[in-house]
């Protein structure tokens, strides 16, 4: 008696070679939104000499740690715009990069649980239909309709009064959407090379003209980053400062189960965010940890108040086993809004500041951030999110819209 | 879980703080004088190190009193502990007083 032969090995997805001695663009992260840079930058602009450098492996830090929820329903227009750009695009993807990664436009439910929630709530779905997004304002029972294990007791410590609805937001299977990314970059003639630490910066006067790696010296015409909880310390090297703090993010699975969780739901103010993945888990998040660290784990008692409020909200899941764990680390601003745009070097680009919502962007990021690379301009879409808001004032404060405490 | 030593108060869980940010930032002593980028620096610009960086912390379950801590954000290791009235320690790793951008200030820079 023999074994059945194992499955042949599949094709790789993109070649992986050697680091060339200098490129037009180099990317530093080849994590989602370095990946979208990346083809946008062959697809939109036609630049395909790019190297896309990471020191571990393709989209191994954060783009494989979040919680792969897709919206936008933010509340001003600079971001309603950058985020509902990023949704339209999402909704092409599958088919322009051919490669189905199960994006599922289930709908998200923001709930209120307090009167200035419920507020917060209607003044953002109408400030949402005015920018185009589609939102509804769900009351309590319309909440028990679209996610019927949703408990919506009165007797609760926070009732569910109402909540927002996007139907058009939703999931998508985050490795599944970088893979296809670095396949249609690499076919265009983009570098991926993993195992490659940018050490520092090779500049001629207050220009950037390449970058030291733990690969040796690749000269680069233009250098953009795009490396989220790192930024700081990128930029640190090449010789400026961010307005950003780097936090623990953490996310859990339960174990796998029947589907019984049709949307993804949100709640500011008791503090989860639960949706149930394609195969079946339970894929529950919190808040950052709310000191600096750099470490990819976070605390317990996170964990704790998070199963607290999945439990009152979904009693549903109260026997339900955590499967494990993680953490990445996000870039938080201080307005919650990130930055796209130039540096006080030259020839450097900086896209980083997502916080704890980049993963929903990845497209509409790469997009503005391959033209700001193309061009040394921004798009108009990330105009508003120069570095030089903190000087000016014009901050974007997307804290309450942001759903996650940070 | 930080095990964090109040100056007052002795051990106890992460969970009895709340956390304050960068320390040793204080007001600018000419406020009035600053450019618009300067004030940017102040309110909204901090480090971030990898490594040991000093911080502030509040008791706020216990003695609802602020104190510093150097921890090192890799490893969550907890370096040096300190009243705001007390020198910041030495500790390797960590840039000394004369690096500071702006001298320490000896109310431990509370805005």
């Amino acid at each position: 008696m023999t074994a059945a032969p194992l499955p042949e090995h599949p094709d790789w997805l993109w070649r992986t070679p050697d680091p060339r001695p200098s490129y037009d663009v180099v990317i530093v992260g080849a994590g989602g939104h370095g990946l979208a840079t990346a083809y946008y930058l062959a697809k939109n602009h036609g630049i395909t000499n790019v190297a896309v450098l990471e020191k571990g492996w393709l989209a191994g830090g954060n783009m494989a740690r979040n919680t792969t929820i897709i919206r936008s329903n933010y509340l001003w227009d600079e971001s309603a715009a950058i985020y509902e750009h990023a949704l339209k695009l999402w909704e092409r993807l599958p088919e322009e990069l051919d490669y189905d990664f199960l994006f599922s436009q289930r709908g998200v439910l923001n709930l209120a649980h307090t009167l200035q929630d419920v507020r917060e709530g209607v003044r953002r779905v109408n400030a949402n239909r005015l920018n185009g997004v589609d939102a509804e304002w769900l009351d309590t029972d319309e909440v028990a309709k679209v996610c019927p294990i949703v408990n919506v007791s009165p007797g609760t410590r926070y009732p569910v009064l109402g909540g927002t609805y996007q139907p058009r937001a939703g999931i998508a299977k985050h490795d599944h959407v970088a893979w296809a990314l670095a396949r249609r970059a690499d076919e265009m003639g983009v570098d991926l090379i993993q195992g490659c630490e940018v050490t520092g910066f090779v500049k001629d006067g207050d220009r950037v003209v390449g970058v030291e790696t733990s690969r040796g010296r690749i000269l680069a015409g233009r250098v953009g980053l795009a490396a989220a909880g790192h930024s700081s310390v990128l930029a640190e090297l090449a010789g400026f400062r961010l307005p950003v703090q780097s936090h623990p993010l953490q996310a859990l699975v339960s174990e796998l189960h029947q589907p019984v969780h049709p949307t993804v739901v949100m709640s500011n103010h008791v503090h989860v965010y639960v949706s149930q993945a394609h195969k079946g888990e339970l894929v529950m998040g919190a808040g950052v940890d709310t000191y600096n660290g750099y470490g990819q784990r976070g605390s317990f008692h996170v964990i704790e108040h998070q199963m607290a409020a999945a439990v009152e909200l979904f009693p549903v899941f109260a026997r339900a086993h955590v499967l494990r764990t993680w953490g990445g680390i996000v870039d938080v601003t201080p307005d919650a809004s990130p930055v796209i745009g130039t540096t006080p070097v030259e020839n450097l680009f900086v896209n980083c500041g997502w916080g704890t919502g980049g993963f929903k962007a990845t497209p509409a990021a790469g997009w503005t951030f391959a033209h700001t690379i193309a061009t040394g301009e921004p798009h108009p879409l990330n105009k508003p999110f120069a570095l030089e808001r903190f000087t000016t004032g014009a901050l974007i404060d997307e804290h309450g819209a942001a759903a996650v405490a940070h | 879980m930080l095990l964090l030593n109040c100056p007052w108060c002795g051990p106890r869980d992460e969970t009895e703080y709340h956390y304050g940010g960068q320390a040793h930032i204080p007001f600018p002593e000419t406020a009035g004088d600053l450019t618009d980028e300067q004030w940017a620096e102040y309110v909204f610009y901090r480090d971030n190190p990898k490594g040991p960086f000093a911080e502030r912390w509040v008791h706020s379950t216990g003695c609802r009193r602020w104190f510093n801590v150097v921890r090192d954000t890799v490893s969550y290791e907890v370096l040096a502990v300190y009243r705001l009235d007390e020198p910041r320690p030495e500790v390797p790793g960590l840039p000394g007083p004369d690096d500071l951008r702006q001298p320490a200030d000896p109310a431990g820079g509370n805005r």
